[in-house]
C-alpha cells in the first residue's frame, strides 16, 4: 500500500498497479483480476513515461 | 545552543576518563564554513576538538552500525530518533551506548544561505538570534528562523527522545506544525502534472549518491544501486534511473524515516528528496499510526502484522 501511494505520489496512475491474493484453487478469481487488471491499464492507454531517451552507452 | 559545548566537553571527559566508552563521537570544526564533520574523540585530552553549533545537522547514528566498542554519542533530536531505529534493527545495542543528549533549536540551512549570500562565504559566526556569514568585502545578518533547514522548521521532536544524560534543559517543542503542507500540495496534483515536478525536482541530480551514503538508515553492505548482478537499476543520467533511484531510495527509509535531514543537506545540487520520505512517513502515520525512532519497544509498521491493518488495496 506504501509503495502504490508512492508510486501515485510520483505520477503513476494508481489503477497501474494491483495488488490480489489468490489461492491456486480459485481459477474463476484468477481470471476475473486478470480481466479486471488489463480492462484497467488498457483504460489508461501506454506508459510512456519510463521509456528510456538517452543514448545507451556501454 | 553555543553554550552547550562546555557541557558537552564536560561529559564527554568524564566519560572517557571513567572508561565508561572507548570512544565518543560529536562534532568537530569543518574545513569549510557551515561544514562541522563527525569526529570521532579517544582519549579525555582531545575533547576540546568538539564543537557545538548550527551546522551540526549530520545525523551522527550513521557512524554506529555494526560497532562493537562502546560509544559515547551525541544526539539531537533526530540522532536520537535515528539511534533507536539502530537498535530496534540489532545495528547496535543500547548497553553499548552512552548518549548525550542535546536539545536542538534547530540547524541551519547551509543551500540556503549560499544562495542569499551570493558571494563566496569564508566565515559564518552565530549569536543567540542571528546569523552572521561574512566573505570577502561582504557580511550579511540573516534572523535564525529564515534560515533554518526546511525539515527543523517543521520538527516536533527537538528534545532527545531517549538519552544518558542532557547536555542541557530541554528546549520548548514547536506546537501546532503542519508537517505536510507540501506533500499534500503534490497529492492534489494529476498524475501528468506530478510526474512533470518530479521531472523537475530530479533534474539536477548528479547520482553522487551523497543522500544514501550520509543517511543514517542506509547502511546495507551492498546498495541495490551498487550491486550489479543482477544489475537492479540502470547507471546513466537518463532521466527515468535517476527517478528509480530516488524512489526506491526513498522506499527503503518507510517507517523508519526520521525526517533528520541529512540527505537534503548533503545535497551538493540542494535537490529536496524530502519530499519522497515524508509522503511515506505521512501515510505511515496516517495508516498505522506510527511514527518512527521513539520507542525501542515496537516494530515498524512493514516488519509486523496486525489484523487491522488497512488491506483495501489487495484484491
Amino acid at each position: 500500500m506504501l509503495f502504490q501511494n508512492l508510486m501515485d505520489y510520483m505520477g503513476v496512475e494508481r489503477s497501474r498497479l494491483h495488488f490480489s491474493w489468490i489461492s491456486s484453487s480459485e481459477a474463476t478469481k484468477f481470471v476475473d483480476v486478470v480481466k479486471e487488471v488489463t480492462a484497467a491499464v488498457k483504460a489508461l492507454g501506454p506508459n510512456r513515461n519510463f521509456a528510456k531517451t538517452m543514448a545507451k552507452v556501454a | 545552543m553555543l553554550s552547550y559545548i562546555n557541557n558537552i566537553r564536560e561529559i564527554s571527559e568524564r566519560i572517557l576518563k571513567e572508561g565508561l566508552v572507548d570512544m565518543v563521537i560529536g562534532f568537530q570544526q569543518g574545513t569549510v564554513p557551515m561544514m562541522n564533520e563527525p569526529c570521532i574523540i579517544k582519549h579525555a585530552g582531545d575533547v576540546n576538538r568538539l564543537v557545538w553549533d548550527s551546522n551540526c545537522g549530520i545525523n551522527l547514528a550513521s557512524y554506529l552500525t555494526n560497532r562493537k566498542e562502546k560509544i559515547g554519542v551525541i544526539a539531537k533530536g533526530c540522532d536520537a530518533r535515528n539511534i533507536i531505529v539502530h537498535i530496534t534493527e540489532n545495528k547496535i545495542t543500547r548497553d553499548q551506548l552512552y548518549i548525550i543528549g542535546v536539545p536542538c533549536k534547530g540547524m541551519i540551512d547551509r543551500h540556503k544561505i549560499s544562495l542569499l549570500f551570493a558571494k563566496e562565504i569564508t566565515e559564518v559566526v552565530e549569536n543567540d538570534g542571528d546569523i552572521i556569514a561574512k566573505g570577502p568585502g561582504a557580511e550579511k545578518i540573516f534572523a535564525r528562523p529564515d534560515v533554518m533547514q526546511p525539515n527543523c522548521v517543521v520538527c516536533i521532536h527537538r528534545n532527545p527522545v531517549v538519552y544518558d544524560e542532557l547536555a542541557a534543559e530541554p528546549v520548548e517543542e514547536q506546537k501546532d506544525v503542519d508537517r505536510y503542507e507540501d506533500v499534500r500540495r503534490i497529492e492534489a496534483m494529476a498524475p501528468a502534472e506530478k510526474w512533470k515536478f518530479f521531472e523537475d525536482l530530479l533534474a539536477l541530480c548528479i547520482r553522487c549518491y551523497a543522500c544514501r551514503n550520509v543517511c543514517p538508515l542506509c547502511y546495507c553492505p551492498t546498495c541495490f544501486v551498487d550491486n550489479s548482478s543482477p544489475q537492479w537499476l540502470g547507471k546513466s543520467q537518463d532521466p527515468v534511473d535517476v527517478r528509480t533511484f530516488h524512489f526506491l531510495r526513498a522506499f527503503h527509509c518507510a517507517g523508519r524515516c526520521t525526517d533528520c535531514g541529512a540527505c537534503e543537506r548533503a545535497c551538493p545540487v540542494g535537490i529536496n528528496m524530502r519530499l519522497l520520505t515524508k509522503k511515506l512517513e505521512k501515510d505511515c502515520l496516517e495508516k498505522f499510526g506510527w511514527t518512527p525512532g521513539l520507542s525501542v519497544e515496537q516494530r515498524r509498521p512493514l516488519d509486523t502484522y496486525r489484523p487491522d491493518d488497512p488491506d483495501d488495496f489487495i484484491k
